[in-house]
């Protein structure tokens, strides 16, 4: 009879992983979130942050206020606008005082108003940039939170296949597949999934910018968007293997925690290690080459304009054969405990060759 | 046919497998038994090459079995496994296309065996909603569903009621019937008795007895034999060189040779029955390990 081709195998596997996948609550919650979150991190700066001050004003202190961004309502004496001042109604009232004029304020200087009084010296930067500092610590969040959430989405891996050994359904699967194929199978599923969650993502930050009013940093997110995604897949690929060799190396769901710590590391550590040092050039180079930390990183550096598309380039040249390593690695791992039973497998029996 | 040749395997310094040979032949059901621990298991497992021997082969239709061309085996393992949140008939379909059947047979098949096994009604419901009997059933099923060359079944009984086991021995004998190798392990010896064509008897590890049924019950016969008289059968153990085993009343067993004593019975009157005493697969069992 016709057995299944190796990529027929994996494919099965694949397809399975998937629709498991897309029929659990947790998923689709989980997206539904992320999606929330990007616009809510987007649009809720602006939504709240876009009023112009309000102030009262009093007399000829009005010229003053003339043309600038400010929301002002007329009032007849000082005492009307202190009052304004003292009920929170207005944040400060600006009244004649002498020849000029004074700004009344209840307990801080209003900086905001403030600012629009004051005539500006010109500025000129030296070494401009297209993004401000307050938009690159959203990228660094926003790309920061996206591959943890999709590395740690990864954890389904493991338990796919903690599930497959504790139900024992491993010996029907290795007894007619590959173990090779399994694992690919796993992969590719959930990486076939993860990339159809980015993409729509990745079509849903344009519209979450123009909505936010940001449509022209869309020319400067756009390619580090480009970046970020075979980042993140490479990125993915190499995260879950090491997700299935967690779930394979333990044979209950219970256990899985004590596997899944390095894992989580190779997780998180990108994440803080990004968000602690994304203003340090020197620190965010070295890391936009170490392949676990490139993936966020390096988009980061494109973002911020500091690196070259060459390095980029390199960079997902060391992470893809990294991948291939860790690929080839884990699957001597998977194969060696996929099918031992009891307590906890040790890496070092796993790694054996099968007696 | 599958042939297993010199089977030997260990676990450490506990050796589990000591050549182990025995045949299962198309179209016959072997039972396969032994005591808790004795490797009925691992054998099964290196048969599907889910375990590497340490030395020994196994063949089919006369080429050692390698991964590359490894028959289609159909393999209920002894701890039962399925995915326990997956709808028994995706479940079925699934494993079939992992097997290579292409979709449409894959449903067929499905339905097919749903139906025999009475689980048409379950088809839709997740595996973790069915009764472990239920369950059981659907592991045969997806044992079956690939139409494999080899039917290898550990403990297929176990968990059944007898109306299930009936309906799974039928679907079973079916294949048979077809000409299927199946070879199934069991510690219920009355349905090893009833339904295998060969028994191979394993003890620690060691294969102590390996035939037909009727083989070996011959085999294990000695001159045993019962007999059954209108009056009291007291003077059989008269007859120069009868060894009585058991009297009461009309009925004799003894061991001798049998036709001076039908002679002798037959002079005396009426004779209600005379046979040799066969061993029951249960006797046989604990004679041999």
């Amino acid at each position: 009879m016709a057995r299944a081709s190796f990529s027929q195998a994996t494919w099965l596997v694949a397809e399975r992983e998937m629709k498991t996948l897309f029929g659990t609550k947790g998923f689709w919650i989980g997206f539904a979130f992320t999606v929330v979150g990007l616009f809510a991190l987007t649009v809720l700066p602006t939504v709240f942050g876009g009023d112009d001050p309000k102030v009262a004003v009093v007399g000829s202190a009005s010229q003053a206020v003339q043309g600038k961004a400010l929301d002002v309502r007329e009032v007849g004496s000082v005492q009307e606008a202190s009052d304004l001042v003292r009920a929170d109604d207005v944040e400060a009232a600006i009244v004649p005082d002498g020849a000029g004029i004074k700004v009344l304020a209840l307990n801080s200087p209003p900086n905001s108003v403030i600012r629009e009084l004051v005539e500006s010296p010109p500025v000129e930067l030296l070494e401009a940039s297209a993004v401000t500092s307050g938009q690159r610590s959203v990228t660094v969040i926003v790309f920061g939170l996206v591959f943890l959430m999709f590395g740690m989405g990864g954890a389904a891996i493991a338990q796919s296949t903690v599930t497959e050994k504790q139900t024992r359904i491993v010996e029907i699967l290795v007894s007619t597949v590959p173990v090779r194929a399994l694992l690919a199978g796993k992969i590719l599923g959930h990486t076939i999934l993860t990339l159809g969650q980015v993409v729509v993502l990745a079509l849903a930050a344009p519209i979450a910018l123009r909505v936010a009013g940001l449509g022209e940093l869309l020319g400067v997110v756009a390619p580090a968007l480009g970046w970020f995604i075979p980042f993140l897949m490479l990125g993915f690929v190499l995260i879950s293997s090491m997700w299935a060799v967690a779930g394979a190396l333990v044979s209950r769901q219970e256990d899985l925690g004590s596997t899944m710590g390095l894992v989580m590391i190779a997780v998180m550590g990108p994440y803080f290690g990004v968000q602690f040092f994304y203003e340090n050039p020197a620190v965010l180079k070295v890391m936009s080459f170490v392949p676990f930390t490139a993936g966020v990183a390096m988009p980061v550096r494109l973002f911020a304009e500091q690196a070259k598309a060459w390095e980029a380039i390199l960079s997902l040249g060391i992470l893809a054969v990294t991948v291939v390593v860790i690929l080839l690695v884990a699957s001597r791992l998977y194969t060696g405990s996929l099918l031992q039973t009891g307590a906890r497998v040790k890496l070092s029996k796993a790694w054996a060759p099968a007696e | 046919m599958l042939t297993v040749r010199g089977i030997s395997r260990s676990f450490g310094d506990h050796k589990v497998l000591d050549e182990v040979s025995f045949d299962v032949r198309p179209g016959r059901m072997t039972g396969f038994l032994g005591a808790n621990g004795s490797g009925k298991t691992t054998t099964m497992r290196i048969v599907l090459g889910v375990l590497a021997a340490h030395g020994g082969s196994v063949s089919w239709q006369g080429t050692e079995v390698r991964p590359d061309n490894r028959p289609d085996f159909g393999y209920m393992p002894e701890e039962r496994g399925l995915y326990p949140k997956m709808k028994v008939r995706d479940q079925i379909t699934w494993l079939a296309r992992l097997h290579g059947v292409d979709r449409e047979t894959a449903q067929r098949n499905t339905d097919e065996l749903l139906e025999d096994l009475e689980l048409t009604g379950r088809a839709g419901d997740r595996l973790e909603e069915l009764s472990l009997g239920n369950q059981q059933r659907v592991q045969i099923a997806a044992a079956l569903v690939h139409d494999p060359d080899v039917l290898i079944l550990d403990e297929p009984f176990s968990g059944l009621d007898p109306i299930a086991v009936e309906t799974v021995l039928d679907v079973l004998r079916k294949r048979a019937a077809n000409g299927v190798p199946v070879l199934f392990s069991s510690h219920q010896l009355a349905i090893v008795e009833r339904l295998c064509d060969d028994v191979v008897i394993i003890s620690k590890g060691r294969i102590a007895a390996n035939g037909s049924r009727e083989e070996l019950r011959a085999r294990h016969a000695g001159e045993r034999y019962e007999i059954v008289v209108a009056e009291d059968a007291g003077w059989v153990r008269d007859v120069p060189g009868v060894t009585i085993l058991d009297l009461d009343g009309p009925r004799a067993v003894f061991e001798a040779e049998p036709q001076q004593v039908l002679r002798a019975a037959l002079d005396r009157g009426e004779v209600r029955s005379f046979t040799p005493v066969v061993p029951t697969l249960d006797e046989i069992f604990k004679e041999v390990i």
